[in-house]
């Protein structure tokens, strides 16, 4: 089945490794991820006030181009596209007078008819269900313990999230379908710090290092998340938080893609591991998840 | 430590419309439980708890608000909203402090003042969405 997919600035810059593995794995399940046309950026934050009608123009935008395509549905893999695409279309969906204002700023696109849904791409998954991704499973993750991360924007607001706000467990479930082991992590809910990354790098050192150290405590090898932001923040921001935190032990990080390619024994080359911080081949050889014929990652 | 705050009583019920309207929240439901507060993950980095910067929009408190840090601190991670057993949105009201000043070119953050190994390292996601909550 083939379904319109808006990769985002991230997926084609530090999220590669999440686009490759999300492409690869969900043709075995005979999901054809099918890059949006003339896609633009999504704008990374939905607007929070009632009388900026400007930031919404931009997922606006990609929906119509949804609707160009003659298709219905839009999914995403960044949890921030995802959240910012969904926000503006049921605002739009919800308030007649603001899409009529909205369809006023277009320029050569047609108005939006608002008939797309958006979707992330778990939600493709648990809709299929959670055992067909199982029979697909060739090398099941055994011996691996994961962290799962949910962060911000995949689940809250609720009313915007693809999961229960408090108490998600989607990724628990996909790991486990994928031969995995998960620990419980109070902090998979925690942001991360998001874009104080900018302007506070030592707050999100700060969040990082509980998130990170409770994992690391638990017995979990990896954490794993779907969302780029939070990828930079607990993956790259890992030199901070050894600056900071002396007693600070590396964990690798891994986007949910990485290990459903893993499972489905995609190869190397879907797995995009180079362009990681910490990395996560060494744990996967020592779990004999890989072999060793890949290159060294670079040097830090 | 205990503070004296004048109210103008005209121009504070004004600037407590304007937020509430701007943040488009029921900011006059608030019954200051601090749940909000305890789920805030960097409330440590706040001079204001969020449900405090709820009573201060409350009263209409312009000057404490928009020279608090903790507008400038939110991360918009909407814990406190999922929290909140009047379902008020902080992060919103948050965002409508902050407008309060970029709409005056106030910015926080500018492009320039970021050095050209931060340009190069930080991906552009981060540098957009902050850019996005903190200048123009």
């Amino acid at each position: 089945m083939k379904i319109p997919y808006f990769p985002g600035c991230s997926l084609k810059t530090i999220g590669e490794g999440f686009e490759k593995s999300a492409i690869a794995s969900a043709a075995i399940l005979d999901f054809e991820l099918e890059e949006l046309p003339r896609w633009v950026c999504c704008g990374t934050v939905s607007s929070l006030t009632t009388d900026d009608l400007m930031h919404h123009l931009a997922p606006i935008r990609n929906l119509i181009r949804v609707e160009d395509i003659k298709e219905t549905q839009l999914v995403t893999l960044c949890s921030v596209c995802y959240s910012t695409l969904k926000r503006s279309n049921a605002l739009v969906k919800n308030d007649p007078e603001k899409l009529k204002t909205m369809n006023q700023f277009m320029d050569k696109e047609n108005e939006y008819q608002g008939s797309v849904k958006v979707l992330h791409f778990l939600e493709l998954l648990r809709e299929m269900g959670f055992d067909k991704i199982k029979e697909k499973v060739k090398k099941p993750l055994r011996g691996l313990t994961l962290s799962p991360y949910y962060g911000c924007l995949l689940v809250r607001p609720k009313e915007f999230g693809i999961d229960n706000p408090e108490d998600p467990t989607i990724l628990q479930e996909l790991t486990k379908a994928l031969g995995a082991d998960v620990i419980d992590n109070p902090y998979q809910l925690k942001c991360c710090g998001s874009y104080h990354t900018v302007d506070k790098p030592n707050l999100v050192a700060d969040l990082g290092y509980k998130i990170l150290t409770y994992a690391r405590n638990s017995g979990a090898d990896a954490l794993v998340l779907s969302c780029p932001l939070c990828a930079f923040n607990l993956d790259n921001r890992q030199r901070e938080i050894k600056r900071q935190y002396p007693d600070f032990v590396e964990i690798p990080i891994l986007y949910f893609t990485q290990l459903m390619a893993l499972a489905f024994d995609l190869g190397e080359e879907k797995l995009g591991f180079d362009i990681h911080y910490v990395d996560p081949v060494p744990l996967l050889k020592e779990k004999q998840l890989l072999i060793d014929s890949l290159p060294l990652i670079k040097e830090k | 430590m205990s503070k004296t705050i004048r109210l103008d009583s005209t121009e504070a019920a004004k600037f407590a419309a304007k937020i509430q309207e701007r943040s488009g929240e029921p900011i006059d439901m608030c019954f200051q439980c601090g749940e909000c507060s305890s789920a805030c993950p960097v409330s440590s980095d706040m001079d204001l708890m969020p449900s405090t910067l709820v009573r201060f929009t409350q009263l209409g408190l312009k000057d404490e608000l928009i020279n608090a840090k903790t507008i400038w601190v939110c991360a918009s991670c909407f814990h406190c909203v999922t929290r909140c057993p009047k379902g008020i949105d902080i992060a919103k009201v948050a965002e409508a402090l902050r407008q309060e000043l970029l709409r005056k070119k106030l910015d926080y953050v500018e492009v320039r003042d970021l050095s050209m190994e931060e340009r190069q390292e930080i991906p552009q996601i981060a540098i957009i969405s902050n850019l996005r909550k903190f200048s123009r």
